[in-house]
């Protein structure tokens, strides 16, 4: 049997087909997870830590239990099992006792018959703490003294990359030093979901995540319950971004609504959701960049730090993706990169797209421009001259396999047009620094800057983790034609899987409808929609058990004599003997066949001591260009241009391709420019979207994109993720083009009008914090509750 | 207390606690969730809708204000099964991801739409400011409004 991927299968790959949940989505009609409404429901709602770090002397809850409507008011002890849940080590308590590490720890759950009387009775719960002194600094943490977050340290994790000779000579040397603020993920969606007690005893969970699975195996044991007896089923998801891979409400409504018998919604407020999910590390990044008079990269050294907050989520994993990808995607044959993410009070961190790679481009394009400056030379030939490409051994030792088109990236980016010279005087308000906001000036004094970036991102998970997506696929007999309906767990949260997974079934099998049944926990784990990996590894396990109901078919089309021996194939809901429709496919239904495949990629290796190992499958590059105008005077800038060219493989839905990179972009220009948690102590000061800036149609400006596709080897139809590029490198491409408008050095992100302004003194490059000796300590059993989570098991 | 306001052309009735936005009141009494509750405090616009024709924030309008009103969502723009333009455009154009801005979004527009049949980029940029889009970058929003608005003018000539 061979059958050509013919890409002209009606809205199959390689086509701009309309998402499937488009029209529901423009009625008002699709349903999210705070939409969701039950007869007898009640409303959950969780009482916190006011306190970044205290001691819990005593809770009284009786006036609660006493307020009108309340149903049931819950504390530690009333969890049915363990007390602890965690993405990689369960070390967060799943509501406190003795003691709370952060602003915003869950302390009670209360559920009653209206969201307002749940709040007015957790008003009346009665918490006596102890305040302890906080440790709220990433560097203070590491020092000698600092406050102990956990009985075991700080440290949270170390990463030490060590390649060729650290020593190596260099002819020319640039040293700088880069800070990234906490930016917030802030999906629209809030955390919500609703937890329906079931007749056998367990519980079945609607939620809004990113990884049903996951949530199941942290659930279970803190419910008392087999896994069986736990279902998740996901409801309509508004956006996630990494804010939902860790558990939220979820463990609390189960609770909810195990003890009272009824259905608990839960649906965050703006402002509990920014206390109720982890953030992008906070970053202090120092980089020494040594190269040759002719620009070749001879050496980098690196001294990376991430504030993980209270409790360890995916920080582990941030702070190695944060190292291993600290010297940009350039061949550097020598290179010392120590990374450290610590402990500290603040909010835990966690995922969020770019994933430790964002932190560390601002930092090495920040230093490709220096060292540009210092060789005078152009930052875009700087940048071609050390692209990788396939066969370049990484600072990690790998060696890049598959698509590496850095220089395409590069090359095509440089050659979008710039947009056009800025008017003469006057010009709209609108198109001035500030917009229709802020300026109050004619236009004079704005300087244009031009800023450059390149960078990378892996997709699929890393570092030796079992990556694997489980898909069923059935094709049957239906009224109009064959109908194949999809099964998988992959969590839809906007980015189109769900339209990926449609399309990739549709061109394999020549059938133009397909059904996706509802994402569940009834079918195998799909993973993380995170990482960039859902197309790979679902797109993956969606093809490859298309292909097995393929070859079911084709086998019963050979029992028929006539096609003995043709070269078989399916077209539009025929099957094709060289080509020539021989019989409708209904015929050969008569009995559906159903195929489920787990599909996995390649394995990859975690990094031994000194940071060396095949630690990714598959790297994603990306190169952007910002065209800024700033008004220093009044410290305002506008950007007026981004340019990008990413590396996709191979564009499924182009349309969707391109949103991917608009909206990526987006997120990168907040973090560059607006966004950050501003914390003082611990606490969050601008919990709110009033206060927190999210990017508007005023503050974005044209996206131009280019798509190379060069197709990725084991990768479905060559294409790979798409997701995170455009965040990791648009930050570093606008603070480039601030710093040349302005000729002066940058050194945080988000720029704020001080900066620009030059009121606000940068500070310069500050001492690097030694990188301890002795490995970081493990996180030991608190209370024996540590273990480690990490992945689901594939079934035997 | 008892609220009564016409809602999508029928006059619907609710007992709400007296603190009840507009929001809440569409969400939980009357079984309309297309308006959204992305931050409660009218930075959104998720929870865009009309009120007697005039573009609010369903989240900072009380329920109580609604009495004896009209009140438009996003669930009485489409006619039966055939989406508004505005609607269609949306879907067209690739301005849909998670979906959750789209419901105020596509209000927002069409509200700009009845005013002004062909405004211009920043026109169109500053009357859509107050809606926050955290997936798409909105470039695919904006080109939703120039699909809507050429063929409601379309629309308009062959009247």
């Amino acid at each position: 049997m061979s059958r050509r991927v013919d890409e002209r299968v009606r809205e199959g790959v390689g086509t701009s087909v309309p998402r499937i949940d488009g029209v529901p989505k423009v009625k008002g009609q699709f349903s999210y997870g705070s939409d969701l409404w039950a007869d007898e429901m009640l409303w959950g709602h969780t009482l916190r830590s006011p306190h970044p770090s205290a001691e819990i002397r005593s809770i009284d809850i009786s006036g609660a239990v006493a307020s009108p409507g309340v149903h049931a008011v819950l504390l530690a002890d009333d969890v049915p099992g363990s007390r602890f849940y965690g993405l990689e080590f369960a070390d967060q308590a799943v509501l406190a006792w003795e003691v709370v590490r952060y602003v915003g720890e869950p302390v009670a759950i209360v559920a009653a018959e209206h969201p307002e009387l749940a709040r007015r009775a957790a008003d009346r719960i009665v918490v006596d703490y102890e305040p302890l002194e906080p440790v709220t600094d990433m560097e203070t943490a590491l020092r000698e003294g600092a406050p102990q977050v956990h009985p075991f340290g700080n440290v949270l994790s170390d990463v030490r990359v060590l390649h060729g000779d650290p020593d190596a000579e260099a002819d020319v040397w640039v040293e700088g030093y880069y800070e990234t603020g906490m930016q917030d993920q802030a999906p629209l969606g809030p955390e919500a979901g609703m937890a329906v007690p079931a007749e056998d005893g367990g519980v079945d969970l609607f939620v809004a995540t990113q990884w049903l699975h996951i949530d199941r195996r942290q659930l279970a044991p803190c419910l008392n319950l087999a896994e069986d007896k736990v279902r998740l089923f996901l409801a309509g998801t508004g956006g996630a971004f990494g804010a939902r891979e860790d558990v939220s409400m979820q463990i609390h409504a189960c609770m909810l609504a195990l003890y009272t018998g009824r259905p608990v919604k839960m649906s965050y407020g703006r402002t509990e959701s920014f206390l109720g999910h982890v953030h992008r590390h906070p970053s202090r990044v120092w980089m020494r960049t040594g190269a040759n008079r002719d620009g070749t990269l001879i050496n980098v050294r690196a001294r990376v730090l991430i504030d993980g907050g209270a409790y360890t989520s995916s920080s582990a994993a941030v702070i190695s993706n944060a190292s291993t990808f600290a010297a940009g995607p350039y061949a550097v044959p020598n290179a010392l990169i120590e990374g450290t993410c610590v402990f500290t009070n603040n909010p835990p961190c966690g995922a969020m797209r770019g994933f430790g790679a964002v932190q560390v481009c601002f930092a090495h394009e920040g230093q490709m421009d220096k060292l540009a400056a210092a060789l005078a030379m152009d930052p875009v030939e700087l940048r071609l001259r050390n692209a990788a490409a396939p066969g370049t051994v990484l600072p990690t030792g790998q060696v890049i396999r598959g698509a590496a088109p850095v220089r395409e990236v590069i090359e095509r980016t440089a050659a979008i047009p710039l947009p056009p010279e800025p008017p003469a005087r006057p010009r709209d308000a609108i198109e001035l620094p500030g917009g229709v906001a802020g300026n109050v000036g004619r236009g004079e004094g704005i300087r244009r800057g031009v800023g450059f970036a390149v960078g990378y991102k892996n997709h699929g998970y890393s570092g030796g983790f079992d990556d694997y997506a489980d898909a069923r696929v059935t094709l049957s007999a239906g009224p109009e034609g064959p109908v194949a309906e999809i099964h998988s767990a992959a969590a839809e949260v906007g980015q189109g899987v769900q339209t990926i997974m449609a399309q990739i079934a549709r061109t394999v099998l020549g059938v133009e409808r397909v059904i996706l049944r509802t994402s569940d926990t009834l079918v195998g784990s799909a993973g993380s929609t995170s990482a960039s990996r859902q197309t790979l590894v679902s797109g993956g396990a969606v093809k490859a058990a298309s292909e097995a109901v393929l070859a079911e078919l084709l086998e019963r089309a050979r029992r028929d004599a006539k096609v003995a021996g043709a070269d078989l194939g399916v077209d539009g809901g025929f099957v094709t003997a060289d080509g020539e429709p021989v019989m409708a496919v209904d015929e050969l239904l008569g009995e559906p066949i159903e195929r489920s495949v787990i599909w996995r990629h390649r394995p990859t290796s975690p990094l031994d001591e000194n940071g060396q190992g095949d630690v990714h499958v598959g790297f994603l590059f990306a190169a952007h260009r910002a065209v800024v105008d700033v008004d220093e005077e009044l410290g305002l800038m506008r950007v007026v241009q981004l340019a990008t060219a990413q590396d996709v493989g191979f564009a499924i839905n182009p349309q969707s391709v391109v949103g991917q990179v608009e909206g990526g972009s987006a997120q990168g220009l907040g973090l560059a420019l607006m966004e950050e948690l501003q914390l003082e102590d611990g606490h969050i000061r601008n919990a709110s979207f009033t206060d927190y800036l999210l990017p508007t149609t005023l503050d974005m400006p044209p996206v131009e994109v280019v798509l190379v596709e060069e197709p990725e080897p084991d990768a479905p139809f060559g294409a790979k993720g798409v997701g995170e590029p455009a965040n990791v490198v648009a930050p570093a491409a606008i603070v480039s083009a601030l710093r040349a408008a302005l000729g002066r050095d940058l050194q945080r992100i988000p720029v704020k009008p001080d900066d620009l302004a030059g009121l606000r003194e940068p500070p310069g490059i500050p001492p690097w914090p030694p990188f301890p000796d002795e490995p970081a300590r493990e996180p030991s059993p608190l209370s024996g509750g540590v273990f480690h989570v990490g992945s689901v098991p594939p079934p035997e | 207390m008892l609220v009564r306001a016409n809602v999508n052309g029928e006059w619907r009735e609710a007992d709400v606690w007296p603190g009840s936005s507009l929001l809440y009141l569409l969400r939980e009494h009357l079984a309309l969730p297309g308006s959204k509750n992305a931050c409660e405090q009218g930075e959104c616009g998720s929870c865009s809708v009309w009120l007697d024709d005039e573009l609010v924030c369903a989240c900072l309008v009380l329920a109580a204000q609604a009495e004896g009103r009209e009140v438009r969502t996003v669930e009485g723009l489409a006619a039966g099964e055939a989406m508004h333009p505005v609607q269609e455009a949306f879907v067209e154009s690739g301005g849909v991801q998670c979906g959750f801005c789209t419901p105020g979004f596509v209000v927002a527009v069409t509200d700009l739409l009845e005013r002004a049949s062909a405004p211009s980029d920043a026109e169109v940029r500053e009357a859509l400011s107050g809606n926050l889009c955290r997936c798409t970058g909105y470039e695919k929003i904006l080109e939703a409004v120039r699909i809507a608005a050429d063929r409601l003018s379309l629309r308009e000539d062959e009247l």
